[in-house]
This record gives structure tokens, sequence and C-alpha cells, in this order.
């Protein structure tokens, strides 16, 4: 309806007539195959022609951004859900020597337990680790399955901050490629055993639930009730739900990105839709997060320096994946999220998806307008920001601080605020709602008035926060 | 249980809770935290010139109407001098009931008002015309497109008929948020890169625009209203529900309820958005046909008045711009030509 730049030159009267539905519609593809699944508004496909576009997609994604280099260690962030299966059986099929051009890395699958931040049973965990497993064993790279308890044993060095390599341009990749493979044969011809991680002075932790398909017999050991308790009273402690989402995103991409250092991974691929990227990036924006909205959404995210995160799915709508899954049989896990039965009203990531899934009905091209709106955004500050050296980065995002630093300053309601309410608040960086830190305060924007009220984090986030870093 | 006390004046029992910071305050009380808020607006943002002439967009509504009031305890302070400039749209049963409402205000102030009318501004084309001509082609009839452009521009003719410097605009914060979400739902990335602020500086020749209100957010400027007894016309125009703005409306109530900053961290995002610099609008020029602010060959309210004069609508709306900046002038005999003769604008 109201889409900037829609074709409204024609009038009404020119319209084509609308398809006649039933026996006459073939594939628009093939012109000769039943059709099975309308997508795009009107496309309609038969299985065969919906295969090879499902997977050119997949491909072309990959191949546009020309971030993977042949022979690259590559990690897959499995949650069991219907994108990320997606994401490792187009890999997997993608791998094998049957497929034309195939796909050149080496992958691996993490799977992050979240059970105790949803408040699961160890019952029903064990249960949906042990289908997990059946899974993981079938598609048959190495696997890591760890719990999100881990995250109270990451080092300090997780928050240090690595150089970032810039964007490269088209003879980049080349020559990136090909330092990368001299690098690799180096690497072999000193005989290390496992790829060292790149970073420097990463401790290695013993991970559990470490498998290689050739040795599955490594001991089971799972998190110690203490962990658990500690991770539940975390999340109980954080009041609203929109805040433990932020949370849990930012305890799992922190680990993730651990478990890939430790184990000399370079590159996480994760499965987030286009639908799911959409929605993102309305929360982001409605949580104050429209500085970073390229890192949020766009197909690469290099934040964290030395491991790039990358989005291969993002042009795939909900739907596809999920008539994809359906018809070619591809396996998933459900587990119970967050969010799960929430009422729609309980966080602003629920009111998004149910506000945008709305209007989706309504206006088909909703979800694709707000893609193509976040694919013109540029990893770069506002002009008119101060261009000068990075300055420190958020403690959970690991983005640069985003505060006002307009020079004005709080304007309260009559007279300047105490100094012991001065102390107690401070507008956390990247406005992370919910979690304050004590430390002086920021120069807050005019008229929003003082924070609602802050909790501290508990004792286990500040051990693991790097003395060297502010807060 | 008695209200507990103001908060500030530690004397009267407190009216209100503030929506954003949860502090009872009396009536008295906030109306004047209110007035300090907007002054610091208006200060720290070097709106407002002293000898400034403030000509305010007055709609006979509760944003214009706060905003007058306050800008009025004000002017001493900051110098100005004020004008009502009153916009008819010729929307019959909505707008002359909101006119009467401005002319009231206007003689308890003791205002001059000055009224600008579409009709003869813009060559004879009303809203209620405009609405019958985009009409019955099974798509939605566009009314706010037309009315919100053509709008600033009768609001620019008035400020220069009054020989004013500044204009000002009664937004609020809840409307610049939801300004924020219809842009980014229409994919609309020009007005993304252009947005955000506290209004243009007036480049080009065009007069500065400012909005006071920016940050305060609607349910306080309905509390000051009351506070202070101001009389305005609350009805909603006869084309809202057709506008889209209406879920960007509906959306930021529910973000408010889950969440009360919500509303100015989405001003915050759209000020902090980076775009490609290829999604950016090209820098301003002039409208061949009237001289004012144009990105393109002609300006926006040109385009829209020269689609309705060719019968032809939405021609300036979406992809069917780019035949229309060679066009010349309309042809005669047009069956959905204005009453008045004159084609061009007469500005």
């Amino acid at each position: 309806m109201c889409q900037v730049g829609e074709d409204y030159a024609e009038p009404a009267s020119e319209e084509p007539p609308p398809r006649q539905p039933g026996r006459e519609q073939k594939c628009v593809k093939c012109k000769e195959g039943l059709p099975v699944v309308v997508i795009r508004a009107g496309d309609a496909f038969c299985r065969d022609c919906f295969k090879a576009f499902y997977i050119h997609k997949f491909r072309a994604v990959l191949g546009k951004n020309r971030l993977i280099f042949p022979g690259e260690k590559v990690l897959l962030a499995w949650s069991g859900g219907p994108s990320s299966s997606s994401m490792v059986w187009q890999v997997l099929e993608g791998l094998s020597r049957e497929s034309a051009k195939r796909l050149r890395f080496v992958p691996g699958i993490v799977c992050i337990d979240e059970g105790a931040a949803c408040g699961l049973s160890p019952e029903a965990r064990a249960k949906a680790l042990a289908e997990m497993k059946l899974i993981l064993q079938t598609v048959g790279f190495p696997w890591h399955v760890v719990a999100l308890e881990e995250v109270f044993d990451l080092p300090p060095s997780v928050l240090r901050c690595f150089a970032q390599e810039p964007v490269g341009t088209e003879g980049a990749y080349k020559a990136a490629v090909d330092s990368f493979l001299q690098q690799q044969h180096v690497l072999g011809a000193e005989g290390a055993g496992d790829s060292p991680s790149l970073a420097q002075g990463e401790e290695q932790l013993s991970w559990p639930c470490t498998q290689d398909p050739q040795n599955p017999q490594s001991p089971d050991r799972p998190p110690t009730a203490a962990q658990t308790e500690a991770l539940s009273r975390l999340f109980d402690s954080v009041k609203t739900l929109t805040a433990k989402e932020e949370l849990l995103q930012a305890l799992r991409t922190h680990l993730i990105l651990h478990v890939a250092r430790t184990h000399g991974y370079s590159k996480v691929m994760t499965g987030d839709s286009c639908t799911r990227l959409a929605i993102k990036l309305m929360t982001s924006l409605a949580l104050g997060r429209g500085a970073f909205l390229a890192w949020d959404t766009g197909f690469s995210d290099e934040r964290h320096g030395d491991v790039v995160v990358v989005r291969p799915m993002r042009e795939h709508t909900l739907k596809e994946v999920a008539f994809y899954n359906h018809l070619f049989a591809v396996p998933s896990v459900f587990t119970p999220a967050l969010d799960t039965k929430a009422p729609e009203k309980a966080s602003i990531h629920r009111l998004m998806e149910a506000f945008m899934l709305r209007l989706q009905d309504q206006f088909p091209s909703t979800v694709s307008t707000v893609y193509r709106t976040s694919e013109k955004l540029v990893k770069a500050p506002r002009d008119g920001c101060a261009a000068g050296p990075p300055g420190p980065r958020c403690l959970l995002c690991m983005c640069a601080l985003d505060i006002d630093t307009a020079g004005a300053a709080l304007l309260s309601q009559g007279g300047p605020p105490s100094p012991r309410h001065r102390a107690a608040v401070l507008r956390l960086p990247c406005e992370h709602e919910g979690l304050a830190l004590p430390g002086p305060p920021a120069a807050l924007h005019l008229g929003r008035g003082p924070a609602p009220q802050p909790e501290l984090l508990p004792q286990g986030l500040h051990r693991a926060a790097d003395p060297g870093v502010p807060g | 249980m008695p209200a507990p006390q103001c908060a500030t004046c530690h004397k009267a029992r407190a009216a209100l809770r503030r929506p954003r910071s949860g502090r009872a305050l009396c009536g008295a009380c906030f109306c004047a935290a209110f007035e300090a808020e907007v002054l610091h607006t208006v200060v720290a943002g070097r709106l407002l010139p002293p000898g400034a002439v403030v000509a305010v967009g007055a709609s006979g509504g509760k944003d214009s109407t706060v905003l007058a009031h306050v800008l009025q305890v004000l002017a001493p302070r900051l110098g100005i001098s004020l004008r009502l400039v009153a916009v008819d749209e010729g929307i019959g049963g909505y707008r002359d009931a909101a006119l009467a409402a401005v002319r009231r205000q206007a003689a308890r102030w003791e205002l001059p008002l000055t009224v600008v009318a579409y009709a003869d501004l813009f060559g004879g084309w009303t809203m209620d015309a405009v609405a019958r001509s985009t009409a019955g082609s099974g798509r939605s009839r566009a009314c706010c497109t037309f009315c919100g452009v053509l709008r600033r521009r009768a609001l620019e003719e008035g400020a220069r008929l009054v020989g004013a410097t500044h204009i000002v605009t009664g937004h609020n914060a809840d409307d610049m948020a939801e300004t924020v979400l219809m842009n980014f739902l229409r994919g609309d990335a020009a007005r993304l890169a252009r947005g955000g602020g506290l209004g243009s500086p007036g480049e080009g020749g065009a007069l500065p625009r400012c909005r006071p209100l920016q940050l305060a957010s609607q349910k306080e400027v309905v509390l000051y209203a009351h506070f202070r007894r101001l009389d305005y016309f609350s009805e909603e125009c006869v084309y809202a529900p057709e506008a889209f703005r209406g879920h960007a409306r509906h959306l930021l109530k529910l973000l408010e309820a889950a969440r009360p900053s919500a509303v100015l961290d989405l001003v915050h995002s759209a000020e902090r958005l980076a775009l490609a610099p290829a999604a950016r609008p090209p820098a301003p020029g002039a409208c061949s046909r009237c001289g004012a602010l144009a990105s393109r060959a002609l300006c926006q309210a040109c385009a829209l008045l020269d689609g309705l004069n060719r019968g032809r609508p939405r021609l300036a709306i979406g992809k069917g711009r780019r035949g229309l900046d060679e066009a010349g002038p309309p042809r005669d005999g047009e069956p959905e030509r204005a009453p008045a003769p004159d084609a061009v604008p007469a500005f």
C-alpha cells in the first residue's frame, strides 16, 4: 500500500486479469511441473525448481559477499530450530561430492544448551540433548554441545577487542585468500595438531561434550547444580523479558565466539532468516540500537575482531525455510525458548514479531521492504559524529559506546539531582536496560529523566569483566 | 489512600505522576517543569534567537495549542514575537470546526491570526477535491501524502505573508517516533537519512523550521493542556483512519506500554542511523516552477499539483515521478481540471 517508490503509473483498468487457480497453473519457472508452493506473492514453483531456487539463493549469498576462504574452518551455530537446521543441511549437501561446484570450507557445529535460562527441568534438557545428538551424529561434522552455564568460566580475554580488518575490495579478497592459504601451509609445516587459535595467550579450557565423529567416547560432564542455580539467579534478577532476551543473546554470542576461538574457527555462520532479521532490525530500533544496525543485521559482523559472524540465510524468508524443511525432510529439534508461550505484550521482541507478521499479512511486501532498507545501512558512524580513534566498547555487545555527549546536563524536575542519585545511575552504554553499573554519571539526553530502577549485575559477571575495560 | 506530596514544592498534594520518571507533582509544578524543559530545548539548540518573528502553525489541536501557549509564556524571556498561521485544507466537517477553535484562541491570547487556504493557494484544489480525484481505483487514496506536502507549502507561504523569520510546529516525541517507524516500514531511506535533529536550518531560502515540543511525550502535552485549561479541538481528521501512520501509532502505544523509554530510544536510533551515500537524497536545488527548495527539477508540491491537474493524481507518487520532471504545463480540456483556470499555482 504505502511503499515508497511503488508504481502507480498505470491506471487500474490495465491491470492483468487475476490468474485462474486450478489445474491450468504451472510452475512459473519450468512451465511444466505441477506447483507445490507459492512464494513471493504469486510465484508458484514445482518441487525441483523450488529446490534449485533455494539452493541457488544460499550459494549466491555466500558467493556475492566473498568472505569464506577455501579450506577455512567455519563454525555453524545450530539451535535446533528450522532456519539453522536448514542452513546445516545446505552446508551438508553443498559439501557432498556430487554437488556441482561444491563448497570448500571445513565445517563444525556448535549447539548451546540454554535450558537453565529458560527454566527447563533437567529431564527435559537431557531429552532435548539426546534428540540433538542423534541429529548431530547423522550430519557427521565435528560437533560441540556447550551448556550456557559455561559462560561463568569464560576468561576475561573474551572481552578484549581485537584489531579489526577494514572491509576490503575485490583485489583484497584474492590477497586475503592467498595469505590465508600461506598461513595454513606454514602451520601444517610446523606440525601443529589442532589449528591454534588466533588469539595470543588464550587459555585452553577442557570443554565437555566436544566430539569428533571418529572417537565418540568422550565423557559427558553436565553442568553442576551450583552453576545452574547461579544462572537461574542471574536471569531472575533481570526484571523484564526484553532485558532477559538481550542478556541471553549477549551471553550466547560470547560463548559461541569462545568456542570458535578455542578450536580455531575463524568464521561463525548463524541461521537468521530474512523474516527474523527484519524483526530484529525493528526491535533494535525500538531498543535504541540505531547506530549498530549494520552489525546486528548485516551479512557479516566483524566487531569481535578475529572471528567473523556471517549470516548466509538472510535472504530466505521463514515461509521458504518451512516449506523446504517440510518437502525435503530436514530434521530439526524444538526446544522451548525464553519467550515461548509468553503473552504478546510481554516484551519488545514479541510485540515486534506479532506486529510485523500481522502487517505482512496485510501488505505482503513489508518484510522484504524492511530487509532492503537494512541492505542500505553502512558500518560507519553517521556523518558529523567524531571520527576519532575508536573509543571504549560495550562489555555486552562489543560495539563502540553510544552515549549522548551533547554536553547538556541532566535536567531534572526542579533543582539539581542529589549526589547520591547521580552516583547510583549510569545509563548503561548501548542502551541495555535493566542492567546498570555504579560509576560516574554519563551526560544524559535532555528531557529523558533518570533511567528506570536500575539493578546491579550479580557478582559472577563482575568477575568476568576485564579490569582494563572502564566501568 | 491520599495522594503523596508534590516532590517539588512539598506543599500541595500531587496531582499526577510524570510518565517517564514517575515523580509525583502537583499541577502547578508540573506545568512549570514542562515550560522549563521547552525553554531548555529552545535555548540549548539555539532554535529561536532573540528578535525572531515566529510563525506558529496552529491547527486548533492539542499540540499546536500547547505550543502556542508555552511560547507565549516564554516569549518575554526569549525575546521573540509570535504570529499564528492556520491552514485551511478544505476538509468539510472537520477543518471548519478546528478553525473556529483557533479563532477563539487567537482572541484569547490576542495574537494576530492569518488563515491560508488550499483553495486560494493551489488553484482550487481542496483536500476533499483531492480525495475525490484519487478515489475509486481500488487502491488507497493517499490523502495524507498530498495533505502533508501541501500543508508545509501553505505554512511557508503564510509565514512569508506575516513576515516571519522562523516557523515552529507542535510535533511531540511520539510523532517523531511514529515517523521513524513508518519510514522504516515503508523503506523510505531518503527520509531516514534526512531525519532526526531538531528541525531544518532553512537551506536554499526556505524559512528555518523547528519543533520545540520534540522531546515532550504526548501524555505530558495533554496533561499540560488540562492543567492550564486550554481550549482545543480534539477530533481526528476525517481521512485519518486510512492513513498508514495508524499502524505505526498502534505499535508505538504497545511499545511504550512494554518499555516507557522506547519512544525516545526510537528517536535516538534514528539520529544515529548510518545510511549508504547512494541512499541519501541529492543535494537540494530550486524548483524550476516556483523556486522553492527541491531535490529534483520540480518540488514535491508542484509535482503533486501537476499530477492532479493532469487528471493523473498519482503521477508524483512513486516511480511515476520520473516522467514528470521533463513535462510541460498541463493541456487544456482535461476531464478533472480544477475549477480555477490558472494551471500553474500562483505563489
